[in-house]
This record gives structure tokens, C-alpha cells and sequence, in this order.
């Protein structure tokens, strides 16, 4: 009987201990696309954290991290039920990652309502950025309009009188074509939203036809992902190249780069687009990452995967700062919110909306010294560049 | 009107009905004549389009990926066949529709295992990246060497199927099959042939479209669905049918993509046709299935004698 009553103290006992031991670690939600061609950019994201936590040691202001991976399945259904799942039944403390502004934007509640941190990896939707802001949300990428503005932008200091727009048809190709418009002075001549989601449309020849037909100097387009490479190899298949020139956000990257070189389309050369964030930015904390993410994967990390890695650091500064007391939500909220750490693309600091103010840089597609195709900054576009949602958001 | 723009974007839907064609009719001929419903049929054009990559990536020879490409497929095909769909034939369509749903999953995940998730791009020579210029119409050369491919094998299709004994017993089977076995013809054989065959020309589809898309794990899941929709409006078992259901469809797709924004922009304000452009022309094909299914259920052209 005795005997008996000491068992169930003790595994009472340990019952409890587990759950103190639990809360001298941080536990961190991972939401990504792991399926679908989309995958390719859960893999990088995946890759730059899991490189982030060989870089900490796995271990943030002396806790230990415990990472949870999420596939989204690149539908917004998926990643709801996904984050519902690492808020309830996992009990992290912050959710991050975040490729798509749809998957984003049907799941931020089921965070937020939690009173859990969200930092977006990547998607940076106008809603969250304006009327729908919240305290606990915060970005380590961009709000969607601002690199098409800085696109618009490098147009007008070019001199292009006229373009042609391409996009999906979803929240953030939306919100692409609205930024490029609202800085772009010149003429828009013809705008295609295509089908997107994990049936997007991949063939562009009807909407290229139009492009030609239209006589625009240059093309716009948004096409992140497996889209990028079949966009551009349709460019240069069309004859477009040189005729009208190609400005991309989002589209050509580390992803599409070596597989476009693989199939010889050296047309990308030379074109430009704009971005936070390039592989030959000169700091310390980029130049470990990029050199040891070559080192590993044998290829260039992509901003996805800077964004992650960032989101990472941003997340380990917080939790240094609160002493890993992550029960203390406004001082974890202030912690973030001073962006006290080295970021890869250089420090920025957070708006009222939590959205980076920093410089976007316009970038171009060049060889490197081993004959790789990468991405090189050509010249600063805007400088500390706030998201123009930021005055409708109430905080 | 820009005449060049018209010509060029039916040559687009043309390209487009064509590569559907491809897959349809192996789609078609397997449902009409062994009455099973194939899901996985898509996968087929997936795994032609990573054949082919592979051995493109090694020979450097997208002529040689093509034919080694074909060949495998309709291994493949035979394989499924002999291994999977024979025993299915007598089972009822439900049970055709698990089994090959759960084959659709164990090949993306082949694939995934084999090829990583990445997908796979595959170069094509110079000239073939090239431009066909006829007067002031320019035209891609890629794009008319699908749209001569599919003519070709559109063609010997339709030879194969109208004048030889392989035919006959191909559109006999399609028409009545419990004839057909009664005639002591050797059934086995004929399916297995239909099937591979089938194979053969979705992986061909598969082959034609990566140089564009690129091979990817799941491409044939989104185009299998059309596939499925050119059956229908074709007339189940016709290969006449799909020919021409894959030409229409190409057509108003690609037609539709084109001009339907600037046609609704006659009725509404600029900003609305911009967004219900797409989702419009997105639907119109399945708009087209239901129109035909309410009023011509059998189809358009249906194999002769099928009621």
C-alpha cells in the first residue's frame, strides 16, 4: 500500500517536473511549404533556420529551442489548421515562417487571439500591415508594396515610359501590382492576374502574346517560386528579350537562378530587380550565413531563406533581453520591437505597424567568381523606406 | 483589331488543345473501352516529363529524352496494367477511384524520393529556343514543334484506330466490349496494349510541357482534372471526340485569357473586369462540361453504337 502510494508521488512528481522543464526552453512553430513544387522555398527556408540553430547552438539566453516544422501544403485550409495545431496542442511561444500572404492571413488570428508572438518570415499582406495591425505581430521581411515601389521607382530614374504587368491573382500579387503602380509615373499598358494556388498556371503564352501585342518598353512581373523559371523561359522563348525588357520582384532568385542556368537561358543576365537583401550585402552576420550556407548546401541561400534565418535572431535577441522570462509578454513585445540584433541585411528598425523601415536595394544578375549565377546590388533605391499602410494602422 | 495578336493566340490554343489531346485520348480509350477510371493517369504525363529530364541531363539529346522518355512510359503503362488495373476491371468504379488516387500518392512520392522536390528543368538546343518569323507574325519555335507533334501523333492515332485490325478491335471494344470477348478475341492482350499506349502519349504531354513548366512533383494532378473534362465533352471512348473537346477547350482557354477582360471592361468599370477576368475564364471550360452533360450527356462524339 505504502510502496504503492511513493510510486504515484513519484510519477506525480515527475509529471510536474516535465512541466517545469518545459517552461526553461523556448518553443519555436515553423509554418512552411514542404509539399507541392512550392516546396523548394520551405526547403531554403528550412535550411537557413536549421543553419540559424547550428549558429546558436540551439540554445537562446541559455534555454533551450525547440523547433516545430509545419507544412502548409501552400493552402491557406492547411496552414490554419497547422498553426492551430502548434498554438493548442504544442503551446509554442512563437510562430513564425510564412512563404504565402493567403496562407498568412487565414491563419494570424488563430496566433494573435492566443496572445503568442507572430513574426512573419515572409508574406507581408496590406491588411496586417494597416487596419488589421496587432501588437503581437511582427515581420522580419517587408509589407508586399514596398519592393514593387522600389521597382516603380528604378523605372522612373530610368526613364520607361510605358510597361506591361504580370501577377497572380492572389493577396499579394495584388498588392505587387499596387505597389509598382503607385510609385511607377509612366504608362500601364496591359495587366494580367493569373490563376495561382497549388493548380497555378504555369503557361503564359497567351498573356505574353498580349504583353508583345501591347508595344510596352518593359515587363513588370511578380512570379515567386517554380513560376519564376517557367515565366522567364517563356520570356526568352517568345523573343521578348531584348525587346522589352524584364523587371521582377520576387521572381528571379536563388531558387530560379541555378536551375534557369541549367537550362542555358542567359537571358536573365543582366536583368534587374529589386530587394532587401542580397548574398554580397557586406556584414558580418551575412557573410556567415551566406559563406556557410554555400559551404553546406553547395548553393547560394535565397531572401526566403535571410528572412528565416533573420526571424530566428530576432526571436533569440528578444528572449536574451527578457532574460527568458517569456511570461512577460510586453517586455518580450518591447524586445522585439527594437530589432537589437545583426540582422543579414543590415539593421533596421520596426514602424508603429511592426513592419521593417529599411533601404531596398536594386539588384542584378551577374556570374560569380566560381561561374555561379547569383544576384549583385547595384545601387540603393530607397532608404529607410516605411510601408505606406502604416498610417492606417491604430497603434 | 491586331490580326497578328488573334493568329498568334489561336496558335496558342491550338499548341494548348493539343497537348490535351494527348493526354485525353489514352484517358478516353482506357475508360471507354476497359470502363476503368485511371486517376493516376496524370502521373504518367509527370513521370514522362522526369524520363525524359534525366535523359536529357545526361545526353544533352532532348530527342533522345523523348524517345527514351516514350519508351519507358509505356513500360510503365504495361506494368500498372499487369501489376494494378487487371485485377480492377471487374470491381466497380469507387474501387478504381481509391486505388488509383492512392497510386497518384505513392508515385509523387516516388518521385519526391528519386528526384527530390525540387523538379527539374530541361534545356532545350539553341534552335529550339528560337523564334519562327512569317512576315510580321512571330512565333516561338517550341511552341510549333508541340503544335506538330500533336498533328503527328493526332494522325497516326487516327490511322491506328480507323484502319487497322488493332483499331477495329480498339473501337469495337469501346462500343461493346462483352462482344468482343465473346468473339474470342484476346482481351488480356488488347488492354494491356491500350493502356501502355495510353501511358506513352500522357508522358509525351508530360515530355512536350517541361521545357516550358518544368517537371514538378503533382503537375499532372491540376491538368488531369481538364484531361477529365475533354473525356467528357468529347464523348467517353472517342478519340474523335477528344480530339476535337481538346481543340475547343485549348481554344477557349487560351481565348478567353486573352480577350474576356477586354469584353467585360464593355460592361463594368476597369478594376472589376481586371479581377473577375481570370476567375470568369477560369471556369468557363467546366461551364462548357456542364452545358454538355444537361444537354448531350453522351457527349459530343460518342464511339458509334454506344447509347
Amino acid at each position: 500500500m505504502l510502496s504503492k502510494l511513493i510510486r504515484t508521488a513519484v510519477v506525480a512528481s515527475a509529471v510536474i517536473m516535465t512541466g517545469a522543464a518545459q517552461a526553461d526552453s523556448v518553443k519555436i512553430g515553423f509554418v512552411t511549404t514542404l509539399t507541392t513544387p512550392a516546396a523548394v522555398i520551405g526547403e531554403d527556408m528550412k535550411n537557413s533556420v536549421e543553419l540559424a540553430m547550428e549558429h546558436i547552438g540551439g540554445k537562446m539566453g541559455g534555454l533551450d529551442v525547440e523547433l516545430i516544422m509545419e507544412d502548409d501544403g501552400f493552402k491557406p485550409d492547411v496552414g490554419k489548421q497547422k498553426t492551430d495545431k502548434l498554438v493548442k496542442q504544442d503551446d509554442v511561444d512563437f510562430v513564425t515562417g510564412y512563404i504565402w500572404s493567403h496562407v498568412l492571413l487565414a491563419s494570424a488570428k488563430s496566433v494573435l487571439d492566443a496572445d503568442k508572438f507572430l513574426i512573419s518570415a515572409n508574406a507581408g499582406p496590406s491588411q496586417i500591415a494597416g487596419k488589421r495591425c496587432h501588437k503581437n505581430f511582427f515581420s522580419s521581411s517587408w509589407q508586399n508594396d514596398q519592393t514593387p515601389m522600389a521597382m516603380g521607382e528604378h523605372l522612373n530614374q530610368k526613364g520607361v515610359k510605358s510597361i506591361y504587368v504580370m501577377a497572380p491573382n492572389y493577396a499579394a500579387g495584388k498588392d505587387m501590382v499596387r505597389g509598382v503602380e503607385s510609385t511607377f509615373k509612366g504608362d500601364v499598358l496591359g495587366k494580367d492576374m493569373t490563376k495561382w494556388g497549388a493548380d497555378a498556371q504555369l503557361d503564359f503564352s497567351a498573356e505574353l502574346a498580349k504583353a508583345k501585342a501591347s508595344g510596352a518598353e518593359g515587363i513588370f512581373v511578380f512570379y515567386p517560386g517554380k513560376a519564376g523559371g517557367a515565366f522567364i523561359k517563356q520570356y526568352q522563348q517568345a523573343g521578348l528579350q531584348g525587346k522589352m525588357d524584364l523587371y521582377s520582384v520576387f521572381t528571379v532568385d536563388s531558387i530560379a537562378l541555378p536551375k534557369l542556368q541549367a537550362a542555358g537561358l542567359s537571358g536573365v543576365l543582366g536583368s534587374k530587380n529589386t530587394q532587401e537583401w542580397s548574398p554580397d550585402i557586406l556584414n558580418a552576420a551575412n557573410q556567415r550565413f551566406v559563406g556557410d550556407y554555400l559551404k553546406k548546401h553547395g548553393k547560394y541561400p535565397s531572401f526566403y531563406g535571410a528572412q528565416s534565418y533573420d526571424a530566428i535572431m530576432l526571436i533569440k535577441s528578444a528572449v536574451e533581453k527578457v532574460g527568458g522570462n517569456l511570461d512577460d509578454k510586453d517586455a518580450v513585445r518591447a524586445a522585439l520591437k527594437a530589432a537589437d540584433f545583426d540582422s543579414v541585411r543590415g539593421k533596421y528598425s520596426y514602424g508603429n505597424n511592426h513592419m521593417p523601415i529599411q533601404n531596398f536595394y536594386l539588384r542584378e544578375v551577374v556570374e560569380d567568381e566560381q561561374g555561379r549565377w547569383t544576384t549583385r546590388i547595384v545601387s540603393t533605391v530607397l532608404t529607410n523606406h516605411q510601408d505606406p499602410y502604416a498610417k492606417d494602422c491604430k497603434m | 483589331m491586331d490580326w497578328n495578336l488573334l493568329i498568334t493566340q489561336l496558335l496558342n490554343g491550338l499548341q494548348l488543345g493539343l497537348l490535351l489531346f494527348l493526354l485525353a485520348s489514352g484517358l478516353t480509350l482506357i475508360f471507354g473501352i476497359m470502363d476503368f477510371i485511371n486517376l493516376s493517369h496524370g502521373s504518367f504525363y509527370m513521370i514522362g516529363a522526369y524520363f525524359c529530364g534525366s535523359v536529357v541531363a545526361r545526353s544533352g539529346s532532348f530527342l533522345a529524352g523523348v524517345l527514351f522518355g516514350l519508351v519507358g512510359m509505356f513500360a510503365v503503362g504495361a506494368l500498372v496494367e499487369w501489376f494494378i488495373a487487371r485485377k480492377l476491371y471487374r470491381s466497380d468504379h469507387l474501387d478504381h477511384v481509391l486505388v488509383t488516387f492512392g497510386l497518384i500518392l505513392i508515385f509523387d512520392t516516388l518521385v519526391h524520393l528519386i528526384w527530390g522536390a525540387a523538379g527539374m528543368a530541361i534545356p532545350l538546343p539553341d534552335v529550339l529556343n528560337g523564334q519562327i518569323t512569317l512576315g510580321s507574325l512571330v512565333f516561338p519555335v517550341y511552341r510549333t514543334l508541340i503544335i506538330v507533334a500533336g498533328l503527328l501523333v493526332a494522325a497516326i492515332l487516327f490511322v491506328l484506330v480507323t484502319k487497322t485490325r488493332l483499331g477495329m478491335l480498339i473501337r469495337a471494344g469501346a462500343s461493346n466490349r462483352s462482344m468482343v470477348e465473346a468473339l474470342g478475341i484476346n482481351i488480356n492482350r488488347l488492354f494491356l496494349f491500350v493502356f501502355a499506349l495510353g501511358a506513352a502519349m500522357a508522358g509525351l504531354a508530360g515530355m512536350l510541357i517541361a521545357p516550358i513548366t518544368e517537371a514538378s512533383i503533382g503537375m499532372g494532378n491540376d491538368i488531369i482534372i481538364v484531361a477529365f473534362v475533354v473525356v467528357i465533352v468529347g464523348g467517353i471512348g472517342s478519340v474523335k471526340g477528344a480530339f476535337y473537346a481538346a481543340l475547343i477547350l485549348g481554344l477557349i482557354d487560351t481565348m478567353s485569357r486573352s480577350y474576356l477582360d477586354v469584353v467585360l471592361n464593355l460592361a463594368m468599370p476597369v478594376t472589376y473586369a481586371e479581377t473577375a477576368a481570370p476567375a470568369l475564364s477560369a471556369m468557363l471550360i467546366y461551364i462548357l462540361m456542364a452545358a454538355v452533360l444537361a444537354f448531350r450527356p453522351q457527349g459530343l462524339f460518342p464511339p458509334a453504337g454506344m447509347k
